[in-house]
Parts: structure tokens; C-alpha cells; sequence
């Protein structure tokens, strides 16, 4: 896209460069270097996640390995008894916060991307179910659809855990009956306009069975807007599990995810101890902003190539 | 000078875009005496529009003014800044846009945006700006214009809202309104009335009109002058009887070929060959050459303005000098 | 204009009774209702005597139909820990978190829309970037940590506020408002604006939208051309045209800023209906619960009613149709 100030005049045309379609998403991805170091970041923090065991300093549920004597430590102390550094301080049980929020990490990535990924799966199935059926199945879906979406997620989610009880399993379904709705609307959207392109029409006439139709034909297509929609999700999920777990209706306490690890430094704010709640808290907000600007920026990219 | 109200000499508007620079208008000049009525005629994209706005001060970026001077009753526009150019806005240079749902404010009443523009300009009290608005109603033929000013537009009729239109461009009795297609998205009844409304208004106010269109069959019956527009360039310029009897520049010629009620019953309609070229991408020379079946060599030099004949200008190598078919 | 009212109302109805199922159900179907309803440290002789009372051995249509019957009277039960009537007691905490509430919508717009007007004037300057870039941190940071934040900035470390609780209050129509005391407005300062982020972010960004999608358009250009002033080019003509979405989702977003108060409240300590609820949830006591849905949904109806009046007040186009 330079600017020509002269007009060119008429020529053989020049063959363009082959690129795939995917090279160039990367290449037009790769122009905002906000959205590229936000990407790295998220690349991190799963690879911490993911290798927590591997490379904390301490196993923060291992009772054995805690000293209650080593509570509440600013950042930086050492341990009287092992000698190791808590660089980010110690809670009030004496767990080492660094060690604390890699698994904490672990759990908040799990409930979230796991939540967000089986609300996807059946919010996308649902969705092109309605633009596929179309008629009745298709109001049906959609009128549940707007139900769900009128009704704020914290609240539903509430009601969830009011009627079945705290637990990762149930904090994790909440979380899928909150999520689902966005996805199905989304992907009938995507797929009532793909199901007029062209492409749907010969597919058609070559009288594939429906099936093939809808996973090999018209999925793919469909996935710009899920997938950024399933970015901002993930987002929400972590953010909402983290909210949740705060209020003490979430996660365990054995098995902490962020959220509930910033409660648990809630009451020592007060009096100064900020860290325990402070530096889960950056690791929350590190991880949710990163994935956030992912998100944006993919919204950015992926949306023209829609509309060309 | 001062039987002339707008003398527009060499003027260029470029539109600075990511794509290239566009030429929508491209060393224009022609005039618009008092009380006289310049029809200016091109098909879409060929600047006119860009033309009525570059005189009024509303070319938004990335386009602005290149070249030229733009005088108005002597003074030259282009000098101004936008509080002077602000002052002769809705008061001495009028304009009146295409569709009139989308120019009148849906959200805001009638009287509203009457009131509005007399208050701009006018040190009045609310009453007498509303009694203004009311008899501005009446004078372009609305009924019960005291009903209507508390109304809403979409409350109107297409051709209702155009006469609001007109009539809030009367408020102060410019000295030159310019009309950008104000009849086109019309039905052709109304459209005759609002062209004799116009007409009348006009002559008895002594208002120059520049009445930007594409259709040639309405300049016919209204305007004294016309200039043809093509590709951001005038082509020729005349008066209206003069031009559409005999034209010089091969466009002229097929625009007017091209009319459907010129051409005989049954007999395939004439069409100028070709597209209208991108303005982007216009090629060297002159703009027309690509489908004018006079072009030859000499035509890839830029045509310059000539006077072939006493009151007209022309930009071609090779004027048409007989008669359409 | 009443058909249309009419309408809604019987909608309306249907929604609640809707929501009455659904609560039944969570209730007595999905959780074990011997649990739910009758307090836990309650032995085996009073449980028995409590299934009785309650009901709890007759079949389910007749069990739902005496928790209907009691809902229309607006019994739905005693709270275990304070051992008053359920809904009595959301009703007394319900104006602190009104309050809450409407000073946090209050907020979103006085905040909002100068910022998004400025944003969507001025898009390629430093401050309309800047403006922007903020917004996006106002939604996506979670709301409970952004207010411990401010706890930690502005009570603990600078003193200038305190931390928790209502503070002092004064009565007007027999209710006790904050807004109404210095000491109220201090407390009320740091929780309304964390309640209001999000929504600041939102109308913000709505504004600016609605800005850039309105300053081309036709009537602009035609305002310009009669001269009017570049000031009441935007604050009549443009402003008025957003207007009526924003106020839209402004009014949708109450009911949302009602439940998400639940976070702010516990974060706070603000004693208002979401604290209530978390509390409750957390020592099961149940009929609370079931209260505070009840009246949750009718809040939610009862504004979504208001919104849908103020939208035909709003757009000339609407109001004009519905008289017909």
C-alpha cells in the first residue's frame, strides 16, 4: 500500500509473490509489536504454568515442607530454617509466594482455558446447529441464547455455586453455563453468513453428506471470529473464576487458584503485608491484559480478511 | 466584477489517500454571474460534487485545496479562515445537498434547526427567528407551516423535506446557493415543482445557483450557463442553448446522444463506449481519450483551456464542430 | 401506548414465574431441600418436626405451590443467622446498594462521555490515544484486585480515605442514605468508582464510536453548511444522535452494576445486598438466598421496563410510532 504520486502507466502486470495465507497473518499479526511482546508474555506464563513443578522453589501444598515460623516474610527474607529466599515473600502459613503463584498459575489457567474451551465446543456446536436447522431448533437455541446473555455472569454463576456447592468441577461448570451463549451466537452468526458464500453452494451440489458439510466445509471458515471470541473469553473466565474464588465461592482452598490467593492476603493489607495479596494479584493482571491484547489485536487482523 | 458573485479560476482539490493522490477536481475555473444559473454536468465521479464543496469550505481531509482562487464577490475564499468562512456559511453562500432524510437531523425538530441558522447569523430574539422560519415555510409551498415546524423530519414527505431544505438555505437570502443534486432522489412531479420554486426564488432574489447534476434534461429547462464536468476537469462551458445545440467536445456530444428521449423509438440506445477511468489512475493526457472516437496522438498531451468561440471555453484538441445526429 | 404496557407487565410476570421454577427447582430438586431449608444445627427431632411444617413430605406440585403462594405474600422464609423474615431483610440492605449502584452509572457518565468525545474528536492526538489505551485496562482489569488497590493506595498508604464500611448516614423518606454525609461520601468515594470502571470503560468507548460514526454523515456536513458553531455541531447535533444508544446500554448495565456490587460489597465491606448474599452463601443460609434472587430479578424487570419507556422518550422516530 504505497502511495503513488505519479500513475503508472499500463504494463505487463507483475506475478505476484506466493504467500500463504497463513504467512501473511503472521506477517500482518507481527506489525503491532504491542500485541507480539503481549503474545510472549502469554507464551511465558502457560510455560510457567505448565512447568511449575519443574522450576518453583518450594511445593507450596507439601505441609511438610512449610514452617510456620517463616510466615508472613517480606519479599526478599530469607528462611531461618532452610535457608532459601522468598523473593516475593511468604503467606501466613509460610508458603513461598513465587512457588504460591506458579501453582496458582496452573490453576487458573486450567479452570480457565479448560472452561472456555468446553463452552466453546458446545456453544460452537449449538450455534451452527441453529444456522444449519434453521426454524424452530434454530429460535429455540437462540431464544435460550438471549436468556442466558440478560442475565449478568456473576450472578448466574452465583446461583450456580449457591445451589451445588463450591469444587473445581462446579466452579468450572458455572463457568461453561456463563460462556457457552457468546460462542453459540458468534459461530450461528459466522455461519449464516458462510452458508451463502459460494463455496457452501458447490459443496452442496456435489450432494456431500451434512456432516462433511458442517465440520470440514463450514467450520473452518467460521473460526476468525471464534477464535477471537475465544480469546476475550479465556480472559473472562480467568478473570471470573479469580472473582469468584476471591469471594470464597470458588476454588478449594487446597487447591488455590490466584484469586484465592489474593483473598487469603486480603486481611494482612491492612496492617502493611501487601505482598501477599499484591504479587498474585500483578501475576493475575499480567496474564488477563496480555491475553486481552492478544485478543484485540487478533480481532484487528482477522476481521478485514473477513469482509475482502 | 461586481455583476459577477463567484469567479472560480484554476482550481484544484487533491484528496491525499493511502491508496495514491486523487485529482477530484483538477484546474477548474469558470463563473457565475448575479441571478444566473450555472448548471454544472458530469456523471458520478467526476468532481462536481468536490467542486460545490471546494467553494463552500467543506472539503474534509485527507482532501484539501491545491491550487486556485476561489473569488466571491471579490474576495478570494481560499484566504479565508474558518470564522470568516463560517460567517458566510447558511448566510450569503447556501448550499443544498442530495437525499433530505440524511441532511436533516432525525433527532431535532423542524423549527430547531430553522431557528438555529438564523440565530448563527442574525442578532435576533427566538420569537422573530421563529417567525422567520415560519414565512421561510410558506414561501417554498409548505402547508400550515405553523404545524409543521414542531414536527421531526422523518414526518415529512421526500419532497416536503427537500423545500425545508431550500427554504432553511433562503433564511438569509444568499447571494449564491449551490444545489448538489437536490432532485434526484425525487420523483420527477416534485421534482418539476421544486426546479420552478427554485427558479422563481432565485429570480426574485437575485441569487446566483451553480445546480450540480447528472441529468441533462433538467439544466435544460433551468440553467442560462453550463459547464461540463469529466474526470475532475471541465471539458466546455457555454451557455445552456448554445451547448446542448451545438456541442464541441465529443463527451458533450454523446451525454447528449445518449439521453433517451433523443433517440428514435425502438432503436438501440446510444452508450459511450468505455468506463469512467479511476481517479486514481487517470491516464496521461487527456481523460476522455480512452473513449472518445476522436482521440489520436496529439491527445496524449493535457488539452488546454481554449475559447473556440465567443463565450465558451473548451478543453480539446479536436471540437466536435457539427451538429448531434 | 397501553397495549404496549400491557404487554410487558404480562411479560414480565411470566419472567418471574419463571425464575420462582427455577429457584424451586435449585432448591428442592437439585439440592437436598431437608438441607437447604432447615437449619443445620438444627437435631433430628426438630428436623422432623421442620419437614412437617415445611412440607418437604408432600409431593412436589404441592410443595411449589405453597412456596409460590408464600412468594406472592412475600414470605420466602427466615434467615437462619438473623432469624427474620428473608425478605425483610434484602429489603433493609437494598438502598445501600442502590446507592452504590446509581453513583456508579452517575459516574460512567459524567466520566465517560467527555472522555469518549474527546477520544472520538481527537483520535490521532497523544491524549485521545492515551484515553483509548486506558479504556481497555478499565474492562479487562478484575474488578475485586483494582479495589484492593485503591484500598491499599489511598487508605492504607496515603490515609486519604477510608477503607471500608458505609460511614455515617442520614434519613430521607424513611430510608438512610449515604450521599447525605461528607463522612457517606468519603466511603462511598473508593467503591462507586471501583463499581464504575467497567462502565466508564464502556460508555467511553460507545461514545467514541458513536462520535466517529456520526461525524461524516450528511447532517453533519449540512449543519456546517448553515453555519452553525463547531460547538453545537457536536454537543446538539452529534451529541444528541449517540445519545439514545448509550442511554440504552447505560440503563441495560444497571441491573449488571446490581449483582456485580456483590464483588465491590465484599471487597468494601459495604453492607448492602451483595455482601448479604456472599455471607449467606458462605453459612448457607438459604432463604436469604432465595430472597435476594427473587427481588434481583425483579430489580432486573423493572428496569429493563424503565429503559424501554426512556428509549420512546428518547427517539422521536420510536415515540411517534408507538402513539399510533
Amino acid at each position: 500500500m504505497s502511495a503513488t504520486a505519479v500513475p503508472a502507466p499500463p504494463e505487463a502486470p507483475v506475478a505476484p509473490k506466493e504467500e500463504t495465507p497463513f504467512a501473511r497473518f503472521i506477517s500482518e499479526f507481527a506489525e503491532n509489536k504491542v500485541a507480539v511482546a503481549a503474545f510472549v508474555v502469554v507464551v511465558a506464563i502457560v510455560a510457567i504454568a505448565l512447568f511449575a513443578p519443574l522450576i518453583s522453589p518450594q511445593d507450596p501444598y507439601d505441609l511438610a515442607q512449610l514452617d510456620i515460623m517463616d510466615g508472613r516474610l517480606a519479599p526478599g527474607s530469607v528462611s531461618m530454617e532452610t535457608g532459601m529466599t522468598f523473593w516475593l515473600g511468604t503467606d501466613d502459613q509460610g508458603r513461598d509466594m513465587l512457588s504460591g503463584i506458579m501453582y496458582g498459575l496452573r490453576i487458573s489457567l486450567y479452570v480457565g482455558v479448560g472452561s472456555a474451551l468446553i463452552a466453546g465446543v458446545i456453544g460452537t456446536a449449538l450455534g451452527l446447529l441453529a444456522a444449519f436447522a434453521g426454524g424452530k431448533i434454530e429460535t429455540a437455541i437462540m431464544r435460550l441464547v438471549d436468556l442466558q446473555l440478560s442475565f449478568p455472569a456473576i450472578l448466574v454463576a452465583l446461583m450456580i455455586l449457591a445451589f451445588l456447592g463450591k469444587g473445581v468441577m462446579n466452579v468450572m461448570l458455572a463457568l461453561v453455563i456463563v460462556e457457552w451463549a457468546r460462542y453459540a451466537r458468534t459461530a450461528r452468526s459466522a455461519a449464516l453468513v458462510e452458508t451463502r458464500r459460494e463455496y457452501m453452494e458447490a459443496a452442496k451440489c456435489l450432494a456431500l453428506p451434512r456432516w462433511r458439510l458442517l465440520f470440514i466445509h463450514l467450520l473452518p471458515n467460521c473460526m476468525p471470529p471464534l477464535i477471537v471470541i475465544g480469546t476475550i473469553l479465556v480472559a473472562r473466565s480467568i478473570t471470573l473464576e479469580a472473582t469468584l474464588s476471591f469471594l470464597g465461592l470458588g476454588v478449594p482452598i487446597t487447591e488455590p487458584s490466584l484469586g484465592l490467593l489474593i483473598a487469603n492476603g486480603y486481611q494482612y493489607m491492612l496492617s502493611g503485608k501487601y505482598w501477599i495479596s499484591f504479587y498474585p494479584g500483578i501475576a493475575l493482571l499480567v496474564t488477563i491484559v496480555a491475553i486481552n491484547l492478544v485478543g484485540d489485536h487478533l480481532r484487528d487482523v482477522l476481521n478485514p480478511r473477513l469482509k475482502k | 466584477m461586481s455583476d459577477i458573485t463567484l469567479d472560480v479560476q484554476g482550481l484544484s482539490t487533491h484528496f491525499f489517500t493511502r491508496n495514491g493522490v486523487v485529482k477530484a477536481v483538477d484546474d477548474i475555473s469558470f463563473q457565475v454571474p448575479r441571478g444566473k444559473v450555472l448548471g454544472l454536468v458530469g456523471e458520478s465521479g467526476s468532481g462536481k460534487s468536490v467542486t460545490g464543496f471546494s467553494v463552500i469550505g467543506l472539503v474534509d481531509p485527507p482532501g484539501r485545496i491545491t491550487a486556485g482562487k476561489i473569488l466571491f464577490q471579490g474576495r478570494d475564499l481560499t484566504k479565508l479562515d474558518e470564522g470568516e468562512l463560517r460567517d458566510l456559511r447558511g448566510n450569503r453562500i447556501a448550499m443544498i445537498f442530495q437525499d433530505p432524510m440524511m441532511t436533516l437531523n432525525p433527532v431535532l425538530r423542524i423549527d430547531t434547526q430553522m431557528i438555529e441558522t438564523v440565530l448563527a447569523h442574525d442578532n435576533v430574539s427566538r420569537e422573530t427567528a421563529r417567525q422567520r422560519s415560519r414565512d421561510a415555510l410558506g414561501m417554498v409551498g409548505i402547508p400550515s407551516p405553523e404545524e409543521r415546524l414542531t414536527s421531526y423530519p422523518h414526518q415529512f414527505s421526500g419532497g416536503m423535506r427537500q423545500r425545508v431544505a431550500i427554504a432553511i438555505a433562503l433564511l438569509h437570502r444568499p447571494d449564491l446557493i449551490i444545489a448538489d443534486e437536490p432532485t434526484t432522489a425525487l420523483d420527477v412531479t416534485i421534482q418539476a415543482q421544486i426546479l420552478a420554486e427554485v427558479q422563481k426564488l432565485a429570480r426574485e432574489v437575485g441569487t446566483a445557483l451553480i445546480w450540480i447534476t447528472h441529468d441533462l434534461s433538467v439544466i435544460a429547462g433551468l440553467a442560462d450557463d453550463i459547464a461540463v464536468m469529466y474526470a475532475g476537469r471541465i471539458v466546455e462551458t457555454g451557455t445552456v442553448a448554445e451547448v446542448l445545440d451545438r456541442p464541441l467536445h465529443p463527451y458533450t456530444h454523446g451525454l447528449i446522444g445518449s439521453v433517451p428521449s433523443r433517440n428514435a423509438r425502438g432503436s438501440k440506445l446510444r452508450q459511450i463506449p468505455g468506463m469512467t477511468p479511476s481517479l486514481l489512475n487517470l491516464p496521461v493526457g487527456c481523460a476522455f481519450r480512452s473513449r472518445c472516437p476522436r482521440a489520436d496522438a496529439v491527445c496524449e498531451q493535457d488539452p488546454q483551456n481554449t475559447h473556440p468561440v465567443e463565450g465558451r471555453t473548451l478543453r480539446c484538441f479536436h471540437p466536435q464542430l457539427e451538429m448531434v445526429a | 401506548m397501553t397495549t404496549w404496557m400491557l404487554r410487558r407487565l404480562i411479560q414480565a410476570v411470566f419472567v418471574m414465574l419463571a425464575m420462582t421454577v427455577i429457584v424451586f427447582i435449585g432448591v428442592n430438586v437439585i439440592g437436598d431441600p431437608v438441607e437447604i431449608l432447615i437449619s443445620p444445627e438444627a437435631d433430628q427431632a426438630e428436623r422432623a418436626r421442620a419437614v412437617i411444617a415445611l412440607g418437604l413430605d408432600k409431593p412436589l406440585w404441592e410443595q411449589y405451590w405453597r412456596f409460590l403462594l408464600g412468594a406472592v405474600q412475600g414470605d420466602l422464609g427466615r434467615s437462619f443467622v438473623f432469624n427474620e423474615p428473608a425478605l425483610k431483610l434484602i429489603a433493609t440492605r437494598m438502598p445501600a446498594t442502590l446507592e452504590l449502584a446509581l453513583t456508579a452509572v452517575l459516574l460512567s457518565i459524567v466520566i465517560g462521555i467527555p472522555l469518549g468525545l474527546y477520544a472520538g474528536l481527537k483520535p490521532d492526538s497523544v491524549t485521545g490515544r492515551m484515553i483509548m489505551g486506558t479504556s481497555i485496562l478499565g474492562f479487562s482489569l478484575p474488578t475485586f484486585w483494582v479495589g484492593l488497590m485503591m484500598i491499599m493506595v489511598f487508605a492504607v498508604q496515603l490515609g486519604w480515605l477510608p477503607s471500608t464500611g458505609r460511614g455515617e448516614t442520614a434519613e430521607l423518606f424513611g430510608v438512610q442514605w449515604s450521599f447525605l454525609t461528607a463522612d457517606g461520601l468519603a466511603h462511598m468515594a473508593m467503591p462507586a468508582f471501583n463499581l464504575a470502571l467497567g462502565n466508564i470503560a464502556l460508555v467511553l468507548r460507545l461514545t467514541r464510536a458513536g462520535v466517529r460514526e456520526n461525524l461524516p454523515m450528511d447532517y453533519v456536513k449540512f449543519a456546517r453548511a448553515k453555519g452553525i458553531s463547531p460547538n453545537r455541531v457536536v454537543f446538539v447535533h452529534v451529541l444528541k444522535n449517540i445519545m439514545i444508544p448509550i442511554v440504552t446500554v447505560v440503563g441495560l448495565e444497571i441491573g449488571g452494576l446490581i449483582a456485580f456490587a456483590v464483588v465491590t460489597e465484599s471487597v468494601f465491606a459495604w453492607p448492602g445486598m451483595g455482601k448479604l448474599i456472599i455471607d449467606s452463601i458462605n453459612v448457607l443460609d438459604r432463604p436469604v438466598i432465595v430472597a435476594y434472587l427473587m427481588m434481583i430479578v425483579f430489580l432486573f424487570i423493572i428496569i429493563n421496563l424503565l429503559v424501554d419507556l426512556l428509549y420512546t422518550v428518547l427517539d422521536p422516530r420510536v415515540r411517534l410510532e408507538t402513539k399510533e
